[in-house]
């Protein structure tokens, strides 16, 4: 593996909310090398959103507690999170950028495309007024917006989902970042649009060299583009390792389960999904979170903390007992039938 | 066979069509409001700044010959009070002081106000519960007593009425701002500034507050009515500004002992009051049809 870019240690955010403590983030590890493309794959409500805001420090500190440890690499071992908030600013807006789920509203309203991109181009590097409109230009040409020029008066509400995205792609690469977030980028887009930005990004990514953290409910998405992928349950990483060895040797259930969903190919007939939905994350038991929806549990897996083991395989691990039995394991096949 | 027309595709374009045009005529109508409170606070601006071209005598010479002269009498349009005094010459410099308070007091305090009520929104927490304690407790007082407690510790004057209105009407603007405000930051444009890296000071002023201004633009020209109310409600009350100094409220207060055998004295400022009092409203509901539609 490259040279790490930035490593998360036993990242933990609780939530407090009225019904009691959500635990959103439960020790999560994780490390994106540079120039790599890392997945994290798992269902709504399995922490990826909240994994990918305590990394960019953007957690209230008023409703969220995290502990854990966010390294940037470049800035030396210290955590970034213990840094002072002018600190972790200047770093969101220089060497880490995150784009969003929704892009319809994650751009304001009231303001021109172009006022916006400007501003993020300015707001950490000195420019004079010529020279950050046409950075913001050249941007919103390298991210494929046409007529650039007549688009930067446009605002939020004249350009469609799949342009907003764009747009905010340029906003975030504005200040040419080490590492980009990308919180399901392409959720809320149609699937041919959602093809064009996922081309973008990597287009992108290789060409810009930096890394990218591809997040998404969609396993399809993420074998695609990903090089490395992390999949996530009830705020726990079930598993980890390289996109073929996930695809062709699944060694967490929930993974497994993942794959099976995914339509076939010419396959016909009644789509395959988990039964059960993801746990509560207040007053989570110990064990296995997926046990209630898993085929393969037995008594062991509840009670007992889980850890990620080695699978054997390089840089591959899961969080399951059975890990050696689920590519192996016929019950889902059967229970197709049934 | 006329079932099939009613859901042609053309027929829905044109119905489409003229919704539309029905809604910029509307929209039309509503610029007419603004434009015409517009037109009408002009006018009150301009004959009140251009007082000394429109009547040449002082508001406070004194015509001993005639006193309470009725309107339409010569050398007086509309008559004279009970020392004599020009009302109209009254009315245009008394003006000043009125659409002083109106926009002086008011501007001062939808600034403080609204800084305020967006600090207390977007930090929370102890900042919030402080600053909204504050808030309350400037609430919790009839305003009217708080002011004329103010004006009595401070003495009679207008400044101190100008004092008054600015320590104790900022609360509104600070309420209605904080609410905007909290509301405006869970948004996913304030998130998407911050992962950019943006400071505070730059997200509260250059992306919350012009998604969350014209609430506190629209009320502020309610409130400005309500300033010149005040101001003449003050100087009905011997509070704001002191004789022989012309204010509309003062007039009032002055011409009611006359008000059964000469009723100009107090009717006609009163007249200039509601004048201002419908330019401000027009602008305020103007404002807000436009501000609100211009959303979207």
């Amino acid at each position: 593996m490259a040279d790490p870019l930035l490593t998360a240690r036993d990242l933990h955010t609780y939530l407090a909310t009225g019904q009691g403590v959500v635990r959103a983030v439960d020790g999560v590890s994780l490390t994106v090398a540079e120039a790599e493309v890392l997945g994290i794959v798992g269902e709504s409500g399995c922490g990826k959103t909240v994994t990918c805001r305590t990394i960019m420090g953007l957690m209230s500190r008023r409703t969220a507690y995290s502990s854990g440890q966010v390294i940037y690499h470049p800035r030396g071992g210290d955590s970034i999170l213990d840094l002072p908030q002018r600190e972790l600013q200047k770093l969101r807006g220089t060497q880490l950028a995150m784009i969003f789920q929704d892009p319809m509203t994650a751009l304001n309203p009231v303001t021109s495309i172009g006022s916006q991109l400007t501003e993020a181009v300015t707001a950490h590097a000195r420019l004079t007024r010529q020279q950050a409109h046409d950075r913001a230009v050249e941007l919103l040409t390298r991210v494929g917006i046409p007529a650039p020029e007549r688009r930067m008066h446009d605002y939020p509400f004249q350009f469609s989902g799949g342009m907003l995205q764009r747009a905010l792609i340029a906003i975030a690469l504005a200040s040419s970042p080490r590492l980009l977030l990308a919180d399901e980028p392409t959720t809320s887009l149609d699937v041919i649009i959602q093809d064009q930005i996922l081309s973008l990004l990597l287009e992108l990514q290789r060409d810009t060299g930096m890394s990218m953290i591809l997040v998404s409910h969609d396993l399809a998405v993420i074998t695609e583009v990903c090089e490395r992928i992390i999949v996530m349950y009830g705020g726990q990483v079930v598993e980890e390792g390289d996109t073929a060895t996930i695809i062709t040797a699944p060694s967490d259930p929930y993974t497994k389960a993942l794959l099976e969903a995914l339509p076939q190919g010419g396959h016909r007939g009644a789509l395959r999904s988990i039964p059960g939905a993801p746990p509560s994350l207040i007053d989570t038991p110990a064990g296995c979170r997926f046990v209630p929806r898993c085929p393969l549990a037995m008594h062991e897996c509840t009670g007992w903390v889980t850890e990620l083991v080695e699978t054997g395989r390089p840089g591959h691990r899961a969080r399951c007992w059975r890990h050696h039995e689920v590519g192996r394991a016929r019950v889902w096949q059967a229970s197709d039938s049934a | 066979m006329s079932q099939a027309w009613a859901t042609h595709p053309s027929q829905l374009l044109l119905r489409a069509a003229e919704r539309g045009a029905r809604r910029s005529r509307s929209t039309g109508r509503r610029r007419l409001v603004l434009i015409s409170g517009l037109v009408m606070l002009g006018i009150a601006i301009i004959a009140i700044l251009g007082a000394p071209l429109i009547v040449s005598k002082s508001p406070t010479a004194i015509d001993v010959l005639h006193p309470l002269a009725p309107p339409l009498t010569s050398g007086h349009l509309v008559g004279t009070d009970q020392y004599g005094r020009d009302i109209l010459a009254r009315i245009l410099y008394g003006g000043r002081i009125d659409l002083a308070i109106a926009f002086g007091a008011t501007s001062v305090t939808l600034v403080f106000g609204t800084v305020v009520g967006l600090i207390a929104g977007y930090f929370g927490g102890w900042v919030d519960s402080l600053l909204m304690r504050i808030v309350d407790l400037f609430f919790a007082f009839p305003f009217l007593v708080l002011i004329i407690a103010i004006i009595a510790m401070l003495g009679p004057s207008i400044f101190n009425m100008f004092v008054a209105i600015w320590i104790t009407s900022w609360v509104s603007y600070a309420r209605i701002m904080r609410a905007q405000t909290v509301v405006a930051k869970k948004q996913q444009y304030v998130l998407a500034a911050r992962t950019l890296g943006y400071g505070r000071a730059r997200i509260m002023l250059r992306h919350i507050l012009p998604n969350t201004a014209s609430a506190v633009i629209i009320f502020s020209m309610v409130d400005a009515i309500g300033n010149i109310i005040l101001a003449a409600s003050l100087g009905f009350l011997g509070l704001g500004a002191q004789p022989p100094t012309p204010e509309w409220g003062t007039m009032i207060s002055d011409g009611q002992n006359y008000i059964l055998s000469s009723w100009w004295l107090a009717t006609l400022p009163g007249v200039a009051i509601v004048f201002v009092g419908v330019a401000f409203s027009l602008i305020g509901d103007g404002l807000a049809d436009l501000l609100r539609s211009g959303d979207r």
